[in-house]
Parts: structure tokens; C-alpha cells; sequence
């Protein structure tokens, strides 16, 4: 009997006096193989569920494929080449592919609508200049986001105003009025001042200096600046679902942010007012809003002021859409702590100090990812205005599949594959922004 | 002492402040002004609004309701005839055909939601990133679009109804359709439904006692396959016993459409397609985003108490994730019945296309419809805000 146990004090034969070296993970649980064994085929169920995933995708991609690249058609003049042979066109009998001839042929349309041709370099000029002040205004790193953001909120939607319609705006009759709330801002400003005892000079200033502003904005609006008048009707693709996207979230920030304020506010009439402004526009579908500001919205109005239909269906979107800001805000301002305005007052400022100086740039960087996100929903909501007779990007392309140029069974389905793809595009591009931005915003929060 | 008098007289006598500039004079000052000036623009409103319906010849009132509408609608839950039905009745089966959508597509959504969110969950690569490409694509792309793309382009690639797809017992499907068996219930069928109700409340009492008698003695009871059984077991030997009264109409080829048996239309198909599979990307993210929100202390507190890996699902996690889920999955509910309106787009006829669309466009009665509608609405929005409330109030977490 040699064998070793220690109690017996026989010789133990092996001791290990030293560690091994670490040895690497058996090859079937590293590398591709085990990353596959583990995220794959870890149990019998799971294996199940994995060859049931790619049975799937065997069903659905390579038909997909197929008709966005393999069989689609690429080039052509008409219908013939998105044709089968029995629809007397120049495919084989049987072939189902996308229509990309279709979509190249109507590019311009999809884009700028029925904008006559030869002025639309007006519009690209406006395009250039989005993208071009968007952009920067995005992307933290870049510098100079004061004068950005004053391009954009100024210069921006005047130059576009006036690129767009053409300017020359009758402009006449507001002038008197601009002048007479000009005398009654001025002399509020003043009697604020000397009630609270301070210097009327900066309130009066600042006063002067917005009014001016506005005199300047109405003057060039009034001029005509050669350009030729291009009405709101010929509008239509991407042009017009960016109007209505961009209007609508510029019209419902500030709105929001006022009702916001409004919906928190001690005084009670303030807050009623607010809260059934706010409740009613989100409890009722956007369709019906834009079927009541174009039916209905034109009958509350004086005998001959008339809108046209864009800008009736951009009030609708944006009294639709400031109603949902409103509550993106209320959630910043809820999320700041009381001491925020407790240390604000403590400090002397008075409400529209704390508003501006303490409370809101804190609660509107925090709803961010929020803005974005009703941006997002709004931007997809735009399709809605083809309901009632406008020529956004859907509506376009829905309304080219009545040409009988390109009149094929695949014309309809390849306008719809484009639109989601190009609405896809914005969309995600746009949630990822979003995305990027709340984890930016988060870890500046804890740190 | 004359410096210590004189603030004490300061401050004895109430400072002498504008009235401008009292916080109370002026919040009731803005707050007047703000009253004048909504009040000022519904009169404003009201006055044009007679004036233009007066200078149109437009008849206002809701005396249309009772006239005839005399246009065909193409699905109804009730009786609906063209020559004598009035807009009273279209109103009527708009909301029914908008709730009918709305509740099977809350349903599916719901099935799917559920699905997805745990799918995106799982630790199998390829099942969560399935699942996650599907919710982004489905949350990114526009649903009145999702809508067209179902409606025009699927369902149009359906053959012709001479060349049915025909799935047997289930019916047959067609560029028309979908043509369902119908069932057809024989003499006695009502005991069937009698049955099943005493059923249910078996099933209800039984639970009700075991969860008692747990609670008192600690012994368990198998309460969830008695329930069942009573509540499908019940019924079915009720339906046996009967002799089994009922026979199915079968839908038959024809040339035009096959008759017989139920019609589900086209529209209905597509839109609810559409809207379930939309707002289901929309109820993934939210189921999540519930089971992430419970803690992991959560689970290991269960395990460690001993409960097995379903009971921790059950008693532990999806009781606290529920709490998470239910507010926002409620609003998913609210946004797909206001969704349901998109049916106007490919002419379901629901609330929103049949009566601020059709019945609009033939009486020209803009301000009592389209006030109609959105009131409609507005009281399905508040319903479920009032329940989010109760509901919000009956789970909030009692903490010290």
C-alpha cells in the first residue's frame, strides 16, 4: 500500500509548490466558436429558436433583395421597362422588381414638387443654408453656437420666407399697428422700471432694439428683390414636409415652453387655461386638427382674410405640436430640484430672471432627447397633410402613381419601399442624435 | 435708539409699494387680461363664424342627425341601410368600427409588443437583433405610410377572387378580402354562453377562496387549472350535451366574390396590420424598458427566499414591472385608437373617414362635426386618463 495520505506520514510523492501558468479557455469556449456556442446555441431551446431566426430570415431576405437590387430595373424612359411581358412591357412573365427608373425620372418632383424649374435654385440655396446652420449647431465640439443660433432663429426663417414665396408682401397696413405696440411696449417697459425703482434704461433698450428688428423683418419682407412669386400651391415633396416639420417645431417651442410655464404657474385662471389648451390638442388625433384648420379655421375668421392651405395646415400642426412640447418641457422643469429656485430667489431674482437665467437653460438642456423625439414624431406626422389635399413627400409620390408614363403593378409599392426608406433615413439618423445626446447630457449630470 | 425707532417704524407701517408691483395685484391683473383675451377670441370667433356660415347659406344646428344620409357604408356592426339610415346612425357605426379596430389592434399589439420586448431582451444574438431591427424600422417609419405600404402595396399583390387563396376550414383570401367561415349557432346555443359565464365565476370564486385559505393555513391549491377547467370545460360539455349546436357558413367561390360566410375588407386587414404592428414596436420598448427597471436585487432576493425561477417571474418581477409598464402601454392604447383616424387615407369606414369625411363633405356642416369627432375623442382620451389615474393610485409604492 503506497498510498499517499498525509496522515499515514508516508512520503508524499507530489506536492505542486508552484502556481501553473494561466492556461487560455478551452477553443471551444473562446473566439468565434465559443462567442457562437454561447449567443447561439447555448441550450436545446435556444438552438431551436436560432435555426427558427435564420428559417425566418431565409424567408424574408433574399425575396427583398431580390426586389430592391437583384431584379430591380435601373434605368429607363417608360413603363416598358418596369413591364412584363403580358403588361406589355419588355420583362420576362413571372419577373417582380422594384421600378427605380420610375423614382429617377420623378426625382425632381419628389424633392421640390411642381416648383417651377427655373427658380428652384432658390430653394437649394435654402437647403444649403438649413443643413449648413443645422449642422454645426448639432455637433458639440464646433464653436460659435451663439452667432449659429442667432442665424438660425433670425436670419434664417426671414431669408427663407422671402426665397421661397418670392417676398413682396403687402405690407403697408402693419406698419401703424407695429408702431402703436412699439409706444405701449415702451411705455410698459418704463412704468415696470420706475414702479420696481430701477433704471428703465436697459428694459427700454432692449425694447427699442426688438422693435427695430421688427420694422427691419417687415420692410424686407415688403421688398420684392426681383424675385418672381411662386405660390404655396406648386410647393410640394420634401420641400413641403420640411416646411411643415421645421414650422412646426419652431411655432411650438416657444408656445410650449409659455404653457409649460403656464400649466406650473400659482395663478389659477393662468393654469386652467393652459391645462385644457394642452389636454384638448393631445387628446384629439392630429387628422382631426387638420381637418379643423382647414374646414373649420377659415369660418372663425373675418369676411376676406383668407390663408392658404399651408399655412392653415401649419397653424394646425402647430398648435398640435406645441401641446406635446409643453409636456417634454413640463418634464424638465419637474425634474429640477427645488433648490434650484429656491436658491434663485434667495438670490433676489425675480420670476422672469429665474425663468431666464436659472430655471430654463437647465430644464431645456435636460428634455434635449425629448425635443428631438417630438421632432421626430412630428417629422413622421407631416405624412398626415395628404389627407387633406397637400403634396408633401408621400403625397407626391403617392399622387405620381397616377401618371400613366410609368403605370406598372410595381410603380405603387416602389414609391412606398423609397418613401420609408428615405423617411427611415431622417428618422433613425435623427434617434440616434438623440440617443447620443442623452448619454452626453447624463454623464455631464453625475460627474 | 433714534436709528433702532425709526426701523421699527419702517416695518410696523406696510411699505408703500405700486400697486403695479404688489405680486398679488399683479397676477390678478395678467391673469384678467388673459381671461379677456380668450374670452375676446371665442366671441370674435363665434360672431364670423355666424356671419360666414350666414353669408354661405350653410344650415348650422344638429338637426342633420336625424336626416337621411343616404350614402353606402362598407362595414357595420349594426344595421345600416343606404335608402334610410340617418347621419345619426353613421356616427353611430363610425365609433363602433373605430372601437372594433381599436380593440382587436390593441390585442395583437399587445401579443406582439410583449413578444418583442422580451425577444430583445434575450441572449440569443440573432433573436434580439431581429427583434431589434424590426422595432427600429417599425418606430421609424411613418404609419400612415406603414398604412399604404399594407393597403397598396401588399394586399393588391392578392389574386383575384376567382383565384382565392384557400386555406380549407379557415376561409378563403382575396384582393376582396378575407372571407371567413361564419359561425351559426343552433337551438340551445345560449346555454353555451350561460355556461360559460358560470364558468368564469367558478373560476373567480375558486381563486378568491384558494388565495384566502393560502393566506390563512399556508396550503396551496391548484386554482389556476381548476379555473380553467371550469372555464373551458364547463362550456364544453354543456355544447356536447346539447348536441353540439352549431354548423359554420362557408364562404363559396364565386365570380364577382364569394358568398357566404363572413367578410373581413380589405381595409380593415391593412389598417389593422398596420397600426398593430406599429404601436407593438412601440409597446417592446416599453416592456424593456419594465423588466430592465426592476432590480436585479430584485430576483436574487427571490432566489435566495427560495422561489423557483417562475414563481420569481410571477410573484417577484413582472408584478413590480407591470407598475413600470401600465402607465405609458395605456397611452400606447389611447395614441393607436387616435391613430385608428389614418383610416381615412384607404377609406375604412370609421369615425374620423365616414362621418368628419363623407358626412362632412355632403352636409357641409363643418363646426357641429368636426366638433362631434373630436369630442368623441377627447372622451376616449379622458376615459384613460382617468383610469391611468385610478390605476396609478392603486399600485403607487406606500413608502415610509
Amino acid at each position: 500500500m503506497s498510498q499517499a495520505t498525509p496522515k499515514s506520514g508516508v512520503q508524499i510523492e507530489f506536492v505542486r509548490q508552484q502556481m501553473l501558468p494561466e492556461q487560455a479557455a478551452p477553443a471551444v469556449s473562446r473566439g468565434p466558436i465559443g462567442w457562437v456556442r454561447e449567443h447561439l446555441f447555448p441550450s436545446v431551446g435556444q438552438t431551436i429558436l436560432t435555426l427558427f431566426c435564420i428559417y425566418v430570415l431565409y424567408l424574408i431576405v433574399p425575396p427583398i433583395a431580390n426586389f430592391l437590387i437583384f431584379d430591380a430595373v435601373w434605368s429607363g424612359t417608360d413603363r416598358t421597362a418596369c413591364a412584363t411581358e403580358a403588361q406589355g412591357g419588355v420583362q420576362p412573365n413571372g419577373w417582380f422588381g422594384a421600378c427605380w427608373a420610375y423614382v429617377g425620372a420623378y426625382m425632381n418632383q419628389f424633392i421640390y414638387g411642381r416648383y417651377p424649374d427655373e427658380q428652384q435654385w432658390r430653394v437649394n440655396i435654402v437647403w444649403l443654408m438649413f443643413f449648413g446652420g443645422l449642422i454645426p449647431l448639432l455637433m458639440p465640439s464646433i464653436g460659435f453656437k451663439r452667432e449659429n443660433i442667432v442665424f438660425m432663429v433670425l436670419v434664417f426663417p426671414v431669408a427663407t420666407l422671402i426665397l421661397l414665396t418670392g417676398g413682396n408682401f403687402d405690407v403697408q397696413g402693419t406698419y401703424l399697428p407695429l408702431a402703436i405696440l412699439a409706444v405701449l411696449a415702451l411705455a410698459a417697459a418704463y412704468g415696470f422700471a420706475r414702479g420696481s425703482q430701477s433704471d428703465p434704461m436697459p428694459g427700454l433698450k432692449t425694447t427699442a432694439v426688438v422693435f427695430a428688428g421688427l420694422f427691419v423683418v417687415v420692410t424686407l419682407l415688403g421688398l420684392g428683390f426681383g424675385l418672381e412669386r411662386v405660390q404655396t400651391d406648386v410647393w410640394g415633396g420634401l420641400l413641403v414636409t420640411m416646411v411643415i416639420a421645421v414650422t412646426g417645431i419652431a411655432a411650438s417651442l416657444p408656445i410650449g415652453i409659455a404653457l409649460a410655464l403656464g400649466r406650473r404657474s400659482d395663478m389659477p385662471i393662468v393654469r386652467f387655461v393652459c391645462i385644457v389648451f394642452i389636454e384638448f390638442w393631445r387628446g384629439v388625433p392630429l387628422i382631426t386638427v387638420l381637418f379643423m384648420s382647414s374646414v373649420m379655421l377659415p369660418l372663425f375668421l373675418p369676411e376676406g382674410v383668407t390663408f392658404d392651405k399651408l399655412l392653415r395646415a401649419l397653424i394646425g400642426v402647430a398648435l398640435f405640436s406645441s401641446a406635446y412640447m409643453a409636456e417634454v418641457v413640463r418634464g424638465g422643469l419637474q425634474a429640477l430640484p427645488k433648490g434650484q429656485y429656491e436658491g434663485a430667489m434667495a438670490l433676489g431674482l425675480n420670476w422672469g430672471q429665474m425663468m431666464r437665467m436659472i430655471i430654463l437653460p437647465q430644464a431645456l438642456k435636460l428634455v434635449i432627447p425629448g425635443i428631438v423625439n417630438t421632432f421626430i414624431g412630428l417629422f413622421k406626422d407631416t405624412t398626415l397633410v395628404l389627407i387633406i389635399g397637400l403634396f408633401d413627400f408621400l403625397g407626391i409620390i403617392r399622387s405620381s402613381t397616377s401618371d400613366a408614363t410609368w403605370a406598372t403593378p410595381v410603380q405603387s409599392l416602389t414609391g412606398l419601399v423609397f418613401a420609408s426608406i428615405i423617411y427611415f433615413i431622417f428618422c433613425f439618423s435623427m434617434s440616434r442624435y438623440s440617443m447620443y445626446m442623452e448619454q452626453r447630457l447624463d454623464t455631464s449630470h453625475r460627474s | 435708539m433714534a436709528v433702532t425707532d425709526m426701523g421699527r417704524g419702517v416695518a410696523d407701517a406696510p411699505p408703500k409699494v405700486a400697486l403695479l408691483n404688489n405680486p398679488k395685484a399683479r397676477s390678478w391683473l395678467f391673469q384678467i387680461l388673459l381671461g379677456v383675451a380668450v374670452a375676446y377670441l371665442v366671441y370674435s370667433g363665434w360672431v364670423n363664424m355666424n356671419a360666414n356660415l350666414q353669408a354661405a347659406g350653410v344650415a348650422s344646428g344638429f338637426g342633420f342627425l336625424g336626416k337621411n344620409a343616404g350614402f353606402s357604408v362598407a362595414q357595420s356592426l349594426i344595421d345600416y341601410d343606404q335608402g334610410t339610415s340617418s347621419y345619426g346612425r353613421v356616427y353611430v357605426v363610425g365609433v363602433l368600427n373605430t372601437l372594433i379596430i381599436a380593440v382587436v389592434g390593441i390585442i395583437f399589439a399587445t401579443i406582439m409588443g410583449f413578444l418583442l420586448g422580451i425577444a430583445r431582451l434575450s441572449n440569443n444574438w440573432i433573436v434580439s437583433r431581429l427583434a431589434t431591427s424590426y422595432v427600429e424600422f417599425a418606430r421609424n417609419v411613418p404609419l400612415l405610410l406603414q398604412i399604404f405600404i399594407w393597403y397598396f402595396g401588399v394586399l393588391r399583390l392578392l389574386p383575384q377572387p376567382r383565384e382565392s387563396l384557400d386555406f380549407g376550414p379557415l376561409g378563403l383570401l382575396n384582393i376582396r378580402g378575407y372571407f371567413a367561415p361564419k359561425p351559426v349557432w343552433g337551438e340551445g346555443g345560449a346555454f353555451v354562453l350561460y355556461a360559460l359565464i358560470i364558468g368564469i365565476a367558478i373560476a373567480f370564486g375558486v381563486s378568491r377562496w384558494a388565495y384566502r385559505r393560502q393566506m390563512a393555513t399556508g396550503q396551496r391549491f391548484p386554482s389556476l387549472w381548476v379555473g380553467l377547467g371550469a372555464i373551458v370545460g364547463l362550456p364544453l360539455i354543456v355544447f356536447l350535451g346539447l348536441g353540439a349546436p352549431l354548423t359554420w357558413d362557408m364562404p363559396v367561390l364565386g365570380g364577382f366574390r364569394p358568398s357566404g360566410g363572413m367578410t373581413v375588407i380589405p381595409e380593415f386587414i391593412a389598417l389593422l396590420v398596420a397600426l398593430s404592428t406599429y404601436t407593438a414596436a412601440f409597446i417592446a420598448e416599453i416592456v424593456r424598458a419594465g423588466i430592465l427597471g426592476v432590480s436585479k436585487g430584485q430576483s436574487e432576493a427571490a432566489h435566495a427566499l427560495g422561489l423557483r425561477q417562475g414563481q420569481n417571474l410571477r410573484l417577484v418581477v413582472i408584478p413590480q414591472a407591470l407598475r413600470i409598464i401600465i402607465p405609458p402601454l395605456t397611452s400606447q392604447y389611447l395614441n393607436l385608437t387616435k391613430n385608428s383616424s389614418l383610416a381615412v387615407a384607404i377609406a375604412y369606414p370609421e369615425l374620423t373617414s365616414v362621418f368628419a369625411g363623407t358626412a362632412l363633405n355632403q352636409t357641409g356642416q363643418a363646426v357641429e362635426i368636426i366638433s362631434i369627432t373630436m369630442l368623441t375623442y377627447l372622451t376616449f382620451s379622458l376615459l384613460t386618463s382617468a383610469f391611468m389615474n385610478w390605476y396609478n393610485a392603486r399600485v403607487a409604492l406606500v413608502e415610509r
